[in-house]
């Protein structure tokens, strides 16, 4: 069984979140950056760790694993910055996502892929696109369009003037 | 739009289909009675509204099919052919492939050799024009009614001299000459000026009948089609002269306009002779021949004004030639700004690393970048800067308008027209100061018996004048009016939730008020500021701006709104600190001195944040407390003193580390609503800094009265 | 409230364009279906403007033009005819009994809202 929208063989970004793996359309990623410092902008979520400099411009970089409920990512070798081109109410916006390590850029036939499973995942299934197979192991195709769709964002917006209030 | 089309496409649909029912019982009735007229005029009404409903919602098959079948009808109709059983059989079958086309879904395919062979048969019926034409005619459109709105595009802006003189019964046609005066006015920029020489006497004034007629200079780029579209409807009914003045062209020489003489005498409202005659006498030429009642007052002061148009439309071009020799599409520009932007930040990060390495060599280069980098920064904003005095011309037009509108006499004064301001603060100025302008003109200045009731002259004045004061501009809308009614103020914002019923405000503090979402009093008052637009969007589009608004106003004295605007958007001088790791950076501009703060000192004031600074108290704000940063306290920490709104107010950092090249870049869409940070910057070593929103920042500690202000 | 606009046409389908056309841009519609219906529905009452197609039964365009026009209350008010290509000799016919402009069918809602805000000033 097939995952609507997807119907081709698609190439993947793969990475890791603690111990699990997800993966993103390659599409959708500019490149990959090791760690760098990142400035908090205050009165934001903790998942919105801060900004960074990409040549020039200033990007946003999100915590995926305080976003996807882990623990926060703390700063190892292998961290790095997933730069990702997204879309919001059709505007096309990058940004940095924390990854603890990234994997490898792999093919996923369309008949590899299954649906989210609707419980027993840790992660809101929203954000998945599907469950991608790879010998004995899953593995978590993200929408990451979704994940900082617009309501996510007003999220963002409210977060910050709580902290403003307090 | 589409989802209607859909919906007026199936009720042509359905209405198509009852008229072809219609159409088969009346010629079905018309076989038995060939000469009934009222059963012909049902059968060309039939087919008349199909073609012209067909085309309008797209079936210009039907359209085009249905117009020979039309055609033959209205022949029959006026007597000129005469209804036979061929023509009877004919117009079924047309009836049917109507109905074929109408529902292609439900029947077979249109034969489309069908439709043509019937097509042929209807134009053999039409004596003497027989299928001269292909089937594919398509009922035509009249050109010149679709040019009312498709105008040519992007054209030079010429000048034009109009003579409109309708003919005298022109109001039986239920035209209003002023709706085409409106339109005119509509396509650019244009000086009217109304003829009554030929008005009578009131005795012998006919009320249902038009005397006047009407000079009017244009400046438009809409070309003259467009200006003759304006009297389509009335081209047979009224004198229309178009002459072009001033095609809009480069003006190489000291181009003065031409002399009120030889204008009336192109308009042929004066014969050279005369004007020579006339000339003999040396009095002011426009007295002269008005008195020797050769030319009447009004067509001189149209020629006058015609003078004063060109002249005025001529030097503003030369003045708009002279400050841009060389025209450069703006993203070019910006394209330039982002450049200097990044090289600024390079340099910073080259002095940064010289000044570690103690290399005398290669600090005099580095020291050598830092200069030529700071001429470059201030010339290439310099070529973004413009004098504000164009905007400020198209006011002076707007309170003209306004006022006659209005009944009211305003003048508008300027002062500062130089003053030269980055091009897209201006460019986004432009809207809220129209509603400023407007708001003053409307609510601000009274009705002429009014003031003299009051004990003002009867003329009000708006003035508007823009200053340098030091990285800003200030720009100010005064006027003379009534001033603002604090009462009204507060009995609305108590009305619509803003303040407390209690509330005790200063009196600056209630002018605030008119500023906040929802407050708007325009709204409904008048069509004039009440345009949906509150000064909450005025507020908005100067906050964007990092600018700043100040309202004073004396009841019955008039009010003051200043803005305060930064020179420029893309880079300012900032005063860089730190607070534990985070570097934060302050508009130098707000920036009045640093002191420090020891422990001690913060102990005295018993906890309360406040300072004494050279005997005077100053309330300050922990920046590391509201941006909730943890962390270790230095010993001496510094307060950073900023002026702002008559008062002083700190902001305690851990450290301050210099002055700095700042070069504003937005957070972005994520960070939109991040409230007491404006943007951020790179530092020399690649990191980055924010930058601190201090009227932000003020407001947040104000409501959350952390502070008070004294 | 907006100017009051009557729509005069035998065709449901005109009609209901020119009236939802012009009540979404603010205009207040009246809808008669042919001349006499027209009078009849106007009543002398007022109005700022008048569409009416020429072909229709029982009183046809022109005849409400003149009827119109002979009326001291719809002495000066704007009358647009909706006419086709193939009607000049109507269009000067419409003209000469009074009415102010005109529209081509077919047209599109931008053409029809601009003649009737030239019309109305």
């Amino acid at each position: 069984m097939s995952v609507a929208g997807i119907t081709e063989t698609t190439q993947y970004l793969t990475f890791k979140l603690d111990e699990e793996v997800f993966a993103l359309d390659i599409t959708k990623v500019r490149e990959v950056l090791d760690f760098t410092t990142v400035t908090k902008v205050p009165q934001t979520p903790e998942f919105m760790r801060g900004v960074i400099n990409l040549r020039g411009s200033v990007v946003p970089v999100v915590d995926m694993r305080l976003k996807f409920g882990m623990s926060r990512t703390e700063k190892t070798v292998h961290t790095c910055i997933i730069i990702a081109e997204i879309t919001i109410d059709s505007e096309t916006a990058v940004l940095g996502a924390l990854a603890d390590s990234v994997q490898e850029v792999m093919d996923l036939e369309p008949d590899s892929i299954e649906p989210a499973p609707k419980i027993g995942a840790r992660l809101n299934t929203e954000f998945i696109r599907g469950m991608g197979k790879r010998d004995s192991n899953f593995i978590m195709i993200l929408d990451i369009d979704r994940i900082f769709s617009a309501d996510e964002l007003s999220i963002v917006q409210d977060a910050g003037k709580e902290t403003a209030a307090n | 739009m589409s989802g209607n089309t859909d919906k007026h496409k199936e009720a042509f649909r359905e209405e198509a289909n009852e008229l072809l029912t219609e159409l088969e019982t009346a010629l079905l009735e018309l076989e038995e009675t060939p000469g009934n007229e009222e059963l012909i005029g049902r059968v060309f009404r039939a087919m008349h509204t199909i073609k012209g409903s067909g085309a309008m919602f797209g079936f210009d098959d039907i359209a085009a099919f249905t117009h020979e079948v039309e055609t033959v009808f209205d022949l029959v109709r006026n007597g000129k052919m005469v209804v036979t059983k061929k023509l009877i059989d004919l117009t079924l079958s047309a009836r049917d492939q109507i109905r074929a086309m109408l529902n292609p879904d439900s029947g077979e395919p249109v034969d489309v050799v069908l439709s043509g062979e019937i097509i042929a048969a209807f134009r053999n019926f039409i004596p003497g024009r027989s299928g001269e034409k292909g089937p594919g005619d398509s009922p035509a459109v009249d050109s010149k009614a679709q040019a009312v709105d498709g105008a040519a595009a992007k054209a030079p802006e010429v000048t034009y001299r109009i003579r409109f003189r309708p003919v005298q019964d022109i109001f039986a046609t239920g035209t209003n000459p002023l709706g085409i005066l409106t339109e005119i006015k509509g396509l650019g920029n244009s000086r009217i000026v109304a003829q009554t020489r030929d008005i009578p006497l009131l005795g012998e004034i006919n009320p249902e009948e038009c005397y006047t007629y009407w000079d009017i200079i244009l400046t438009t780029n809409q070309g003259i089609n467009a200006v003759k579209d304006t009297c389509i409807f009335i081209e047979d009914s009224c004198e229309l002269k178009i002459d072009v003045i001033d095609d809009g062209g480069s003006l190489d020489q000291e181009d003065s306009y031409k002399k009120l003489g030889e204008i009336l005498i192109e308009r042929g409202d004066l014969s050279a002779d005369d004007l020579r005659k006339v000339l003999d006498a040396q009095k002011r030429i426009g007295e002269m021949l008005v008195s020797s009642g050769i030319v009447g007052p009004g067509q001189v002061e149209a020629a006058l004004v015609e003078q004063k148009h060109v002249k005025g439309i001529r030097k503003e071009r030369q003045a708009s030639e002279a400050i841009s020799s060389i025209r450069v599409p703006s993203d070019k520009l910006d394209r330039l700004v982002d450049l200097v932007g990044e090289l600024v930040t390079v340099q910073a990060r080259l002095s940064q690393f010289s000044a570690t390495q103690k290399e005398a060599a290669l600090v005099t280069i580095a020291e050598e970048v830092e200069r030529l980098t700071a001429e470059l920064r201030d010339n290439t904003m310099n070529i973004r800067m413009l004098p504000i005095g164009t905007t400020f011309s198209k006011f002076k037009r707007l309170v003209r308008d306004l006022s006659n509108e209005l009944g009211k006499e305003i003048e508008m004064t300027t002062d500062g027209a130089e003053t030269e301001l980055d091009k897209t603060v201006i460019e986004k100025l432009n809207d809220p100061l129209v509603h400023l302008i407007r708001n003053s003109i409307d609510h601000g200045i009274e009705m002429p018996e009014a003031r003299e009731a009051a004990g003002k002259p009867r003329l009000g004045t708006v003035h508007l004048s823009a200053v340098h004061s030091g990285a800003y501009v200030l720009i100010r809308i005064k006027d003379d009016g009534a001033g603002l009614d604090t009462e009204a103020i507060r009995a609305r914002a108590i009305d619509r939730g803003l303040i407390a019923a209690d509330a005790e405000l200063a009196e600056k503090d209630l002018f605030a008020l008119i500023l906040a979402p929802g407050f708007s009093t325009a709204r409904t008052v008048t069509n004039v500021s009440g345009r949906g637009v509150g000064m909450d969007v005025v507020k908005q589009a100067i906050d964007s701006l990092r600018g700043q608004i100040e309202i004073s106003s004396r009841k019955g004295e008039g009010s003051t709104i200043t803005l305060k605007l930064p020179l420029t958007l893309a880079i300012i001088e900032g005063l860089l600190v730190k607070i534990a790791e985070d570097f934060f950076v302050f508009p130098l501009s707000a920036v009045e001195e640093c002191v420090e703060l020891t422990r001690e000192d913060a102990a005295k004031a018993h906890g309360r944040n406040l300072a004494n600074v050279r005997n005077r108290i100053i309330p300050y704000i922990r920046l590391r407390e509201r941006f909730a940063i943890g962390g270790e306290l230095p010993a001496i920490e510094q307060i950073v003193i900023v002026g702002t709104e008559g008062s002083r107010v700190g902001f305690v950092v851990d450290n301050v580390i210099g002055e700095h090249q700042t070069v504003i870049k937005s957070l972005g869409k994520f960070y939109r609503k991040v409230e007491g940070v404006s943007g951020a910057t790179i530092l020399g070593d690649g990191t980055v800094a924010l930058i601190l929103d201090i009227p932000k920042l003020l407001k947040m500690a104000e409501t959350d009265e952390q502070i008070s202000f004294s | 409230m907006g100017k009051k606009i009557i729509t005069v046409d035998d065709s449901t389908s005109v009609r209901q364009m020119v009236s939802f056309t012009l009540k979404d841009a603010g205009y207040e519609v009246m809808e008669a279906v042919d001349g006499r219906d027209a009078l009849s529905k106007l009543n002398g009452g007022q109005v700022h403007m008048v569409i009416t197609d020429l072909n229709m039964p029982n009183l046809d365009g022109i005849g409400l033009i003149r009827e119109l026009r002979a009326n001291p209350n719809y002495k000066f008010t704007p009358i647009v005819m909706l006419t086709t290509e193939s009607q000049d000799s109507k269009k000067q016919e419409g003209k000469a009994a009074g009415a102010t402009g005109w529209i081509v069918k077919p047209f599109k809602p931008d053409q029809l809202l601009a003649v009737v805000k030239k019309v109305l000033g």
